[in-house]
């Protein structure tokens, strides 16, 4: 297994936000310290319901937001404040694609100059028809046609723009992909084809995802690792398949259990969870999913449970046993 | 690996069509558009030949005929088509120069109040908190006077001449942009694209004027074209009251205004500025409001 190119030491990103007239300004806990590493060639894959932080996450890693706390280090070098602002090499790293393949193309740029921006603003020693070669090459693997270089966005399918937002962020050679829920505006058909595209291009150019996504189907196509979110801070992570197989942290017990499974014959028994998710704003005491937990006990509400475990780690005072499967 | 879509999109058909002809195709959809454009671009061209189509001067004086009716009517003679004014001005002659003047305060105001009051939109729409809160209040400062009103203290203030009325308009009119460039860039702003164009290593003001500006440029088309119109009845209305252009220039405002006190006896020295202006501020709204359908992608159909 090669060395992580990316290292995330207790990332937090909260934001201040104005609490009106005569109030205290509060503080949202968007993401409170996640921990994790990205290997060339591998995914991880990050779940949780909306408002977990998902998206924060993917903002911080990108450099698009500075995190209030912790240690971002990717290829070896700690990222400052200033993120990834003037520094190229630093920017070429790690791109991003986005969720809506809609609003994430400039409608006034073609497809080829939208192609060409991250090389025009990021290497100045490739001349112009060096870029147009790239831009065309780039468009052929992306299973797109070299005619489709001087189109504009609105002439094309949502599939079609999804696979043009790839190869922009594949432009710069890239050692990082940030997927923010890169197939959950596209129809099922064509996330598949998405999806497939993106696991061979991993392969050809050993990247290393960060895939986001609520899709627990599509996680398990796509992950070698799971990382579970929950009130922006990780309650497990580990191997897919023991994620997948043997849950032991109740919250992600009940993410599974809401997949829908298409075999009739499988008895399934649905563990409902009650109430909201909590305001990052004002967290639970002890650990932040004790009201909604049914496994909860006393400690639960008082103390928070760390992160623990080896490969597979989990923050729960009470996990979920390992052969509870196998006694039901 | 590739979408069925993509296949039909690709059927043998040749290059895109360029933009101007997207846009000229979907501007031509509108008749209205294309009669307002048709009628713009033939005031253009009578305000730029003007001295070969007049066939007097602007302030040549025929003492023997005052206030001579148009040819067809009875009294009327050829030698004065539109007939004259009260100081024996050939209308016709007056009229083909005001189209300059127009033009001229239309272009010269539009030209003013769009760059400053857009350069002032994308620079709130970016700013801090603060600086944006102050620029807008500023705005509506400006916009909660009766714009002609504030237009007439302005050119009070700087002394009545064309060229100080151009100047009121430009103010008067530059906030309307200023809102319509911040809201535009505050809605492009938070769009993934932007977003995409700053991980891609875009330093601000290529963000600003580069990504962003070029998105937003639509509905201030539409705008400025509208503006012209507003541009050239507001310099006629100052003309009017006395504080805008004064004679003998052959603005139509101004013209309006001299020939008040005729207006019962010769209907000819008021009605045909008033034309002018009506015909002219209409092709313009016309070709205007062709120009927001077929600019705005929001409204096309492919």
């Amino acid at each position: 297994m090669s060395d992580p190119i990316l290292i995330a030491t207790d990332l937090k990103r909260h934001y201040e936000v104005k609490g009106g007239f005569m109030k205290p300004n509060a503080i949202v806990r968007a993401l409170d310290g996640a921990s994790f590493s990205l290997t060339p060639g591998k995914t991880l894959a990050v779940v949780g319901e909306s408002g977990s932080g998902k998206s924060t996450l993917a903002r911080v890693v990108t450099m698009i937001e500075p995190p209030t706390e912790g240690q971002l280090v990717i290829g070896g070098r700690e990222i400052g404040p200033d993120g990834a602002a003037g520094d190229r090499k630093l920017r070429s790293m790690v791109q991003i694609v986005f969720q809506d393949p809609y609003g994430s193309l400039n409608p006034r740029q073609t497809i080829g100059q939208t192609l060409m921006e991250p090389l025009l603003l990021n290497r100045p020693d490739i001349k112009a028809d060096e870029r147009t070669r790239r831009a065309r090459e780039m468009l052929t693997m992306v299973g797109l046609r070299p005619e489709h270089f001087d189109r504009y966005p609105h002439m094309f399918s949502g599939g079609q723009r999804q696979r043009v937002a790839v190869a922009r962020a594949l432009m710069l050679e890239p050692k990082i992909l940030v997927l923010d829920e890169p197939v959950s505006a596209l129809d099922l058909s064509i996330q598949s084809q998405v999806l497939n595209l993106l696991m061979d291009l991993q392969e050809r150019l050993d990247l290393a995802y960060l895939f986001i996504s609520h899709d627990l189907s599509v996680v398990r196509h796509i992950a070698d690792e799971v990382l579970v979110l929950y009130l922006g801070q990780p309650v497990e992570i580990g191997p897919k398949d023991v994620i997948f197989d043997q849950p032991r942290h109740p919250y992600t017990k009940a993410l599974l259990s809401a997949t829908p499974v298409a075999d009739p014959a499988e008895r399934k028994e649905r563990i409902k969870l009650t109430g909201e998710l909590p305001s990052p704003m004002n967290k639970p005491e002890g650990c932040s999913f004790n009201p909604r937990c049914w496994r909860r006990l006393e400690i639960c509400t008082k103390v928070e449970p760390p992160l623990q475990g080896h490969g597979h780690c989990f923050a729960c005072h009470n996990p979920v046993p390992d052969d509870e499967e196998v006694a039901a | 690996m590739t979408d069925a879509a993509s296949q039909t999109a690709s059927t043998p058909n040749l290059r895109p069509p360029s933009r101007f002809k997207e846009f000229w195709s979907s501007f031509k959809e509108n008749r209205g558009a294309v009669i307002g454009l048709f009628v713009f671009l033939a005031f253009l061209l009578i305000a730029a030949f003007a001295p070969l189509l007049a066939p007097y001067s602007f302030d040549a004086q025929d003492r023997s005929a005052l206030l001579v009716p148009p040819f067809w009517q009875e009294g009327g003679s050829t030698k004065y088509l539109l007939g004259t004014d009260a100081l024996g001005r050939d209308l016709l002659s007056r009229l083909i120069y005001g189209a300059r003047f127009s033009f001229f305060i239309g272009l010269l105001v539009v030209t003013l109040a769009s760059f400053c009051g857009v350069l002032i939109g994308v620079i709130a729409g970016f700013a801090p908190n603060w600086l944006d809160t102050l620029i807008m209040r500023l705005m509506d400062i400006i916009l909660s006077f009766p714009s002609l009103l504030l237009a007439l203290v302005l050119v009070a203030i700087l002394g009545p001449s064309l060229i100080n009325a151009m100047i009121a308009i430009a103010v008067v009119l530059q906030p309307h942009f200023v809102r319509l460039t911040r809201a535009a860039v505050l809605t492009e702003k938070s769009k993934d694209y932007v977003t995409a164009a700053r991980v891609a290593g875009g330093r601000p003001l290529r963000i600003m004027f580069r990504t962003v500006l070029p998105n937003c440029l639509a509905p201030i088309i539409v705008q400025a074209a509208l503006s012209f119109s507003t541009a050239i009845l507001d310099t006629a209305a100052l003309g009017f009251l006395g504080m805008g252009a004064q004679p003998p220039t052959p603005e139509w405002g101004t013209m309006l205004a001299e020939a008040r006190e005729f207006i019962l006896r010769a209907w000819w020295v008021v009605t045909f500025p008033g034309l002018c202006i009506l015909i002219t501020v209409l092709a313009i709204n016309l070709m205007g409001d062709g120009l927001r359908d077929a600019l705005d992608p929001k409204l096309k159909r492919s």
